[in-house]
């Protein structure tokens, strides 16, 4: 009889080594396609899957087969008007064959050769060669700085509030059953020689009078056994564990000043996405704080961040105070793994430039894991720039590079997050 | 339907739900069975159903309907197309898989309603199987017995060399195996039966005897250099092999063991799928024509109601579809409709021939229907099927013409359409339409240059001025690098004139 079995549950990805491959095998191309899409694809579905395109000749699989050319002689269904002799004008895409032959197969064929990869398949793409810059070493240093509290087995010492009863009784009982045992012995021996004793007649009374006294001596030693003793103690052992840091939080600046278009803002947002995809994949938790500035800085939410317009100057060292305020309100450096980014075109109050440069050195850079300034213009360096300069060579978590159009982004930051030869 | 059926009960409905359970298909499969093995005789192979999900089918399409398949990155961009037409709504909608063995396994999607469930056993687990059993192309070059055994040993053994010699290692192996897989097979020579159960205990022993071999023959051939002179010079091989995968696996000079290993296991899958692209239009013509009289036969006992029924029609008739050639979904004559258009004419040629058929057909009109279709399906691959039993009625139904494109030509002209004149000569068309051996270009290992270079020569019969395809650079790339040293093809046209068309390396 027929067996009926249901394979449902088994091995639902069969498949997945031979994709593997086949994604190893294109990487070129298919990172190629990522990196491309990374500027192209909208704002909002950054982080979901991507489609790539791989050109059809690439991943075709050369057999041997007939050229175009010779004579071929085909059948086709469907005739409507021709009868034997009819000559047909040739069709012009497909030279050398008849009809509409095959012509589903070689549209498709013309297509280039499409398919979606995961959203994880696509991050690891994208970050592939990527490294979190000084995060060994931080992380290091923040390890000493929070602990928790974890169980590590028994000791023979500790506080009495640590004592572990049971264990403790379990020793307790054993000791005692170990030291008094032969002396338990010895007692019932001795009391099976007195009763003899007792019977006989006449009596030997030296005799019992001995066995009694050992019988005493015999059962205050077995009473000595202490009921607990030092040796028995067991205490609750804990130690203390250095947390690693799991969570960061990532400071978006952005000058929003009225020199700054739309356009510019975009490569920002950009950028500023790129660099929250690659934290949130390494640490667990990332939180994001938004600060926007013009004269004056403010935190505000995602939304306005990106598409408010603001007019006026620039004052940079506004959202530096802010962002340093904030650290110390929110963000305890015990516990966070601060990164901060600042996007601007490069313009700043030429008062105000010292300041800036003296608040990051001074303030924020020790506290922070990382700091990357881009500067987005294309009409050279400006001030800000150049005051910056000096930053990069002094600090090494400091890292600033110039984006003049969308396409730069993702070369920027590859750049900025190159993993650094150990 | 079918006059043989002793008394119809009614009432024995099976299910009014569109929804399947195990029961259920239970059921169906025993009545299904009983129909095909009790009324109308069907020889299988026992059923094994096998529920399978969406994506589960699409990895079994993947790997070419392989239910075991070692691991190469080709069978994930075949999982990407099914992929992506399943979700365009493209694949077929009998969306079925049957594995030639034994016993017998069928996919059954979960997707599927019950009525498509019933469906998709009749015509797989009962046409498909019947053909697979009964074939004399299946009987000679599959084992059914053994192919699960030996599907398992290759995974096994590709995974061992992949673990001793690095996955790229292997896969460079078999991007050129595959390369050379369709001129791998062979042709006309029985198969040597090997008891594929025991291939692992064979393989050790058979990799030590190659290896010696081939040792022994390169010796042999260094011996004969200093003896022999250049005008008694013999030819290696002897006669022409059209095997090329076979030839490369025994003589290839270079080659590891484990690599010739690698090369037997894609000859044998090859071999094991030659007689499926040979019968294709006669496998699912057979296997609709089964599924149709069958589902038939359960309406008619009362065993399923009028809307499976409706369903069932509406998906045959999908399945059966030809679009003519200037529709857009035209895509070449669909193997589905000729098939079981001819096999139900060949049931109406026996049961109520006209004198058409009587003139054509003289041997099976008013024969006995079961007898007929039975030695059909026994005797013939698609070439000699079409040649066969094409009948006047069909090449009118389905409008049938020819075209000839010679490219010499400035136009193309129409050689036969659907008229008395044009009978024969459009059924020879389509004939040789499936004749593989027309449609893989003739190539031949022909030569060793086994004094010298070792240069390895493939002769290339030209046929119909039809020159090779392009790729045939890229193939013979993968040939060079099995082979160890330089390879040649030499075109032979029908003149007889022979030149060097292809070189790896080139000159």
């Amino acid at each position: 009889m027929a067996m009926i079995i249901d394979r449902r549950l088994d091995g639902r990805n069969k498949s997945a080594v031979n994709r593997q491959r086949l994604i190893k095998r294109y990487k070129r191309q298919i990172k190629k396609a990522v990196s491309e899409a990374v500027t192209k694809r909208s704002i909002t579905d950054i982080g979901t899957g991507e489609k790539v395109n791989i050109p059809t000749r690439d991943v075709t699989e050369p057999v041997i087969h007939h050229g175009q050319g010779g004579v071929t002689e085909r059948v086709f269904t469907g005739n409507k008007d021709f009868v034997k002799g009819d000559q047909i004008e040739r069709p012009k895409q497909h030279s050398g064959q008849g009809g509409g032959s095959e012509g589903s197969d070689s549209g498709e064929a013309d297509d280039d050769f499409a398919f979606e990869i995961s959203k994880d398949e696509y991050l690891d793409l994208l970050f592939e060669e990527l490294a979190l810059p000084n995060l060994v070493k931080k992380s290091s240093i923040f390890k000493q700085a929070s602990k928790s509290i974890v169980r590590a087995g028994f000791s023979n010492t500790g506080v009495p509030a640590n004592l572990n009863l049971i264990r403790t009784m379990r020793r307790a009982k054993g000791r005692k059953i170990a030291i008094a045992s032969p002396y338990k012995k010895l007692l019932s021996q001795l009391r099976e020689e007195l009763d003899l004793e007792l019977k006989k007649t006449p009596a030997d009374e030296e005799r019992i009078k001995a066995l009694r006294e050992k019988i005493k001596v015999v059962s205050a030693k077995i009473h000595s056994v202490p009921f607990i003793d030092t040796y028995d103690l067991k205490f609750n052992q804990y130690i203390a564990q250095p947390k690693p840091v799991t969570q960061a939080v990532m400071f978006c600046i952005m000058d929003v000043s009225s020199s700054m278009s739309q356009e510019t803002k975009d490569i920002a947002k950009r950028f500023f996405i790129l660099l929250y995809l690659f934290l949130s994949r390494s640490y667990e938790k990332t939180d994001v704080v938004f600060i926007r500035h013009h004269t004056a800085a403010e935190e505000v939410d995602e939304e306005t961040f990106f598409y408010s317009r603001e007019s006026g100057g620039t004052i940079v060292s506004s959202a530096l105070k802010l962002t340093l305020d904030i650290i110390k309100q929110r963000y305890p450096v015990s516990d966070w793994n601060i990164y901060a980014a600042q996007a601007s075109d490069g313009d700043d109050w030429i008062d105000d430039i010292p300041l800036c440069t003296d608040l990051l050195s001074g303030n924020i850079l020790p506290l922070l894991q990382y700091y990357a300034y881009v500067e987005i213009n294309n009409n050279g360096h400006h001030a800000l720039w150049k005051a910056y300069e000096s930053l990069q060579k002094s600090s090494e978590s400091f890292a600033m590079r110039q984006i003049t159009s969308v396409e730069e982004i993702y070369p920027v930051f590859h750049d900025l997050f190159k993993r650094k030869e150990a | 339907m079918s006059p043989d059926s002793p008394e119809i009960a009614k009432g024995k409905l099976i299910s009014t739900s569109s929804d399947w359970t195990f029961e259920l298909i239970e059921r169906f499969n025993n009545e299904i069975g009983r129909i095909a093995k009790n009324v109308y005789s069907l020889d299988c192979y026992p059923v094994q159903l096998e529920l399978i999900s969406s994506e589960q089918m699409m990895d079994a399409y993947a790997s070419v309907g392989m239910p075991i398949g070692y691991h190469h990155w080709s069978f994930g961009k075949q999982f990407v197309i099914s992929e992506h037409n399943y979700k365009r709504g493209q694949m077929n909608l009998a969306y079925e898989i049957v594995i030639n063995s034994n016993p017998c396994i069928a996919y059954l999607m979960e997707e599927n309603t019950m009525t498509m469930q019933a469906l998709v056993i009749a015509h797989a687990a009962y046409g498909h199987n019947s053909f697979f059993k009964g074939n004399y192309l299946f009987k000679l070059w599959t084992d059914a017995e053994a192919i699960i055994d030996y599907l398992i040993f290759a995974k096994n053994y590709v995974t061992k060399c992949e673990e001793r010699y690095g996955v790229d290692e292997v896969e460079l192996l078999l991007d050129s195996c595959h390369a050379l897989m369709n001129i791998g097979v062979d042709r006309y020579k029985r198969k040597s039966r090997g008891t594929l159960q025991d291939e692992e205990y064979i393989q050790s022993d058979r990799e030590k005897r190659l290896q010696h071999d081939v040792h022994e023959l390169w010796q042999r051939l260094g011996i004969r250099k200093e003896q022999k002179k250049e005008k008694d010079k013999v030819r290696f091989p002897a006669e022409p092999q059209e095997n090329v995968l076979y030839f490369l696996e025994k003589n290839a000079p270079l080659l590891e063991s484990w690599q010739r290993e690698i090369v037997r296991i894609v000859r044998k899958i090859a071999q094991y799928f030659y007689p499926q692209r040979q019968t294709q239009v006669m496998n699912e013509g057979w296997a609709c024509f089964w599924h149709h009289t069958i589902m038939n036969r359960m309406y008619d006992e009362g065993l399923v109601n009028d809307a499976s029924m409706l369903e069932f029609i509406h998906t045959h008739s999908n399945v059966i579809a030809q679009p003519g050639f200037d529709s857009r979904f035209y895509s070449g004559i669909n193997p589905y409709a000729l098939g079981f258009k001819m096999m139900t004419d060949i049931k109406r040629i026996c049961e109520s021939p006209d004198d058409e058929d009587r003139e054509w057909f003289p041997d099976i009109a008013g024969s006995n229907w079961q007898e007929t279709l039975d030695f059909a399906m026994r005797n013939f691959k698609d070439e000699s099927f079409v040649g066969q039993y094409l009948s006047p009625k069909i090449i009118r139904e389905f409008r049938l013409f020819s075209i000839m494109d010679d490219d010499a030509e400035s136009s193309m002209k129409v050689t036969g359409i659907h008229n008395t004149r044009g009978y024969e000569s459009v059924r020879r068309a389509l004939s040789n339409q499936y004749d593989l051996g027309n449609l893989v270009p003739n190539l031949q290992i022909f030569n060793v240059n086994h004094t010298g270079d070792r240069t390895l020569t493939l002769r290339h019969y030209i046929d119909k001025r039809r020159p090779l395809a392009d790729s045939t650079r890229e193939v013979l790339k993968h040939l060079h690098r099995l082979w160890g040293f330089r390879v040649q093809i030499e075109s032979v046209d029908e003149k007889g004139h022979t030149s060097i068309s292809h070189s790896c390396p080139e000159d």
